[in-house]
């Protein structure tokens, strides 16, 4: 079985080419009399990440495999579960805004992955997102995503602007 | 120059009822973020920096100052309490600190670490004082060779001293620089680097989403793994009478402290050290200049005294060459130098002579700070103590939702808000591997500089690569970077012959 060491170093690795295939875009050599061109920077530079990367690789093929997993199985499912809550909440943000996926995301982590009370929930879910409503829209004019709330906001903007 | 009045208005500005509040406020977060077992200064000020639009630079700039020097005091208390550091530049206080509290001492060893923190934070700002000036009129004769070779220097650093592996330091430097590059050529203004014409990718990867998907969502999940139960808290009460039986021991520790602070003082300066080495170090130094060495690890106030003062001395000092050169000392400061870049001040000499009231402004509010935050601190112990046995589920769902609208609002594109998902996630995997991360923050915020530098003076001198050479300062820097960058090849050549001993 390859080791996450291998796993990532090749993640890194590719990452690099796929860098230095999209630098080819500007001239990557030497300008006469002006000095290294546009994509220059992040060409060669990607290439020096591709080679310690590769260096990196080569020397955990080499070395004994670790004796622990990676991963701890332990806690595995709790951070694999807060990624999952935390892309969900954000493809929500342009759909249902921010008002509805935010107390959504709360209401999950408090109560059911935490396991917290109803009472602590309701009043960490309402109140968090009344404080950014009060901090970024009505302090600093920022407005957060609505998505499909956008008309129940019309009456709370003529109150506040 | 005087130093005296720039200082005397600088007092001015920052002992203004508002900021006075700003500071107040800051030391509370900052103690509570330091003291929180996982988030450190530098998370603190990311997850803060996107709500400072709310008031104006010199405010905001001492709103920041405040929270990184509160989180330096604070990492103390769950280091004594909890026995896990509150932040990683805290480490070295668990090593007697711990000890102390499991003996019923952990009053003392409160005071003993918020009266050594103070003496750090005041030796240090006081020799911050008095360098800020040369260094700064030093700096008004860089040109584009000198700032280049700098920032080299800045990074070889982190190879040569760094402590991390050096290919992996390597990489993550490199991924920085060219996540840097990513936008517009500084140059010619041609788009690059856009991955198949995504709008998004225009205006650039601000630091800001690096900083928070890194230090904000990566941290937590870092945490929520290393975190399987909630350790035990150990209680803390604080009366008078402690309190002044804790200064009398202090008042006999004058040597050590004054020597973490010097000591975290010029650590502190370095890029790639910081305060985290800087503690370390001076606990060693004390435990081995010590006459009661043999206490050191089970509970000794001088073991609690000298990383204290040095981790704090260092923060300060690392906000030196932030200030007067524009080069970060720390991934804390590199933020504060981000945040100073998005309110449009450029950190650096210039500002020095064009924003007086801006920078003598944020060095008073260093002093003011650091009184606010000893204060506060032990005011504020028996809230610490019931603060700490908060469950850490309400901290993070608290945290995460920051760190997504933080990272919305500045730039108002949901595309950025997906961008601290991938880093948050993306981070902790290369964390977790031992990659380091202060590199890539650094190599980032700097990335724009190193290569507008770069190109400018081979613009200005034709073509000719020389020029870095050629100029004597900027030499002096090249060969320091080479020499740091070849450290880690010279230990590594070094090795075989060392091998056959270590072999059981």
């Amino acid at each position: 079985m390859l080791k996450a060491e291998s796993v990532i170093a090749m993640g890194l690795m590719g990452l690099s080419v796929y860098f230095m295939y999209h630098a080819l875009v500007l001239p990557i050599g030497w300008v006469e009399f002006a000095g290294p061109g546009g994509g220059a920077f992040p060409f060669w530079l990607s290439g020096i990440m591709l080679l310690a990367s590769g260096a990196i690789l080569i020397r955990s093929l080499r070395s004994a495999a670790p004796s622990e997993p990676f991963f701890d199985p332990d806690t595995r499912r709790a951070v694999l579960s807060v990624c999952i809550a935390l892309v969900v909440t954000i493809a929500l943000l342009p759909i249902v805004g921010a008002y509805v996926a935010i107390p959504l995301f709360m209401i999950w982590y408090l109560a059911i992955y935490g396991g917290h009370g109803w009472k602590l929930t309701a009043i960490l879910s309402v109140s968090v997102p009344t404080f950014l409503f009060f901090f970024f829209e009505v302090t600093l004019k920022i407005l957060l995503p609505k998505g499909i709330t956008e008309p129940l906001f019309i009456p709370l903007y003529a109150i506040f602007f | 120059m005087d130093i005296f009045p720039l200082l005397a208005e600088g007092f001015a500005t920052s002992l203004s009822p508002l900021n006075i509040f700003i500071v107040l406020i800051g030391v509370t977060v900052g103690l509570f973020i330091g003291a929180m077992p996982g988030l450190g200064s530098v998370n603190g000020v990311a997850i803060v920096l996107p709500l400072t639009f709310v008031v104006p630079p010199a405010s905001a700039i001492i709103l920041l100052c405040a929270i990184y020097y509160g989180a330096m005091y604070g990492g103390a208390v769950s280091s004594i309490l909890l026995g896990i550091p509150g932040a990683s530049t805290a480490v070295a206080t668990t090593f007697d600190g711990r000890p102390m509290a499991q003996k019923g001492e952990a009053g003392l060893a409160l005071i003993a670490a918020a009266v050594a923190s103070f003496i750090g934070g005041t030796i240090s700002v006081i020799l911050f004082t008095a360098f800020a000036i040369p260094l700064a009129d030093l700096a008004l004769a860089f040109g584009p060779a000198e700032e280049f070779a700098l920032v080299l220097l800045a990074f070889t650093t982190f190879v040569g001293l760094g402590g991390d592996d050096a290919l992996k330091t390597i990489v993550m430097i490199c991924l920085g620089l060219v996540l840097s590059t990513v936008g517009l050529d500084l140059i010619s203004g041609q788009p690059r680097l856009i991955f198949g014409d995504l709008p998004g990718f225009y205006s650039g990867i601000s630091f800001l989403v690096l900083a928070i998907g890194v230090y904000g969502i990566g941290e937590i999940l870092y945490t929520i793994e290393t975190s399987k139960k909630s350790p035990t808290v150990t209680a803390a009460k604080i009366t008078f009478s402690e309190l002044g039986a804790g200064l009398r021991r202090m008042n006999k520790l004058w040597k050590t402290m004054s020597m973490g602070s010097f000591l975290g003082f010029f650590v502190g300066m370095l890029p790639a050290a910081g305060a985290t080495p800087a503690a370390l170090m001076a606990y060693g130094i004390a435990r081995t200049t010590s006459k009661k060495s043999e206490n050191f690890g089970k509970g000794e106030i001088e073991g609690v005294a000298a990383p204290e003062t040095a981790n704090n001395a260092a923060s300060t000092g690392s906000l030196l060459p932030m200030l007067t050169l524009g080069i970060p000392g720390s991934p804390t400061t590199a933020l504060l130098l981000g945040g100073m870049v998005m309110w449009g001040l450029v950190p650096g000499p210039m500002l020095f002579i064009e924003q007086p009231d801006f920078v003598w402004g944020m060095i008073s509010s260093l002093y003011t700070a650091n009184v606010a935050a000893v204060l506060i601190n032990l005011a504020l112990i028996p809230l610490f103590v019931w603060a700490l046995r908060m469950p850490f589920t309400v901290l993070c769902s608290v945290v995460v939702v920051l760190c997504i609208v933080g990272g919305f609002a500045p730039s108002q594109k949901i595309h950025d808000v997906w961008l601290i998902a991938a880093f948050g996630i993306l981070g902790y995997i290369l964390r977790k591997a031992d990659y380091p991360l202060a590199p890539l923050v650094l190599a980032l915020v700097l990335g724009p500089l190193m290569e507008k530098s770069f190109r400018q003076s081979l613009v200005m001198e034709q073509g000719n690569v020389f020029v870095f050479v050629e100029r004597p300062l900027s030499a002096t820097f090249m060969v320091l970077a080479l020499i740091f960058f070849l450290l880690p090849l010279l230990k590594y050549l070094k090795k075989p012959a060392k091998k056959p001993v270590a072999v059981k």
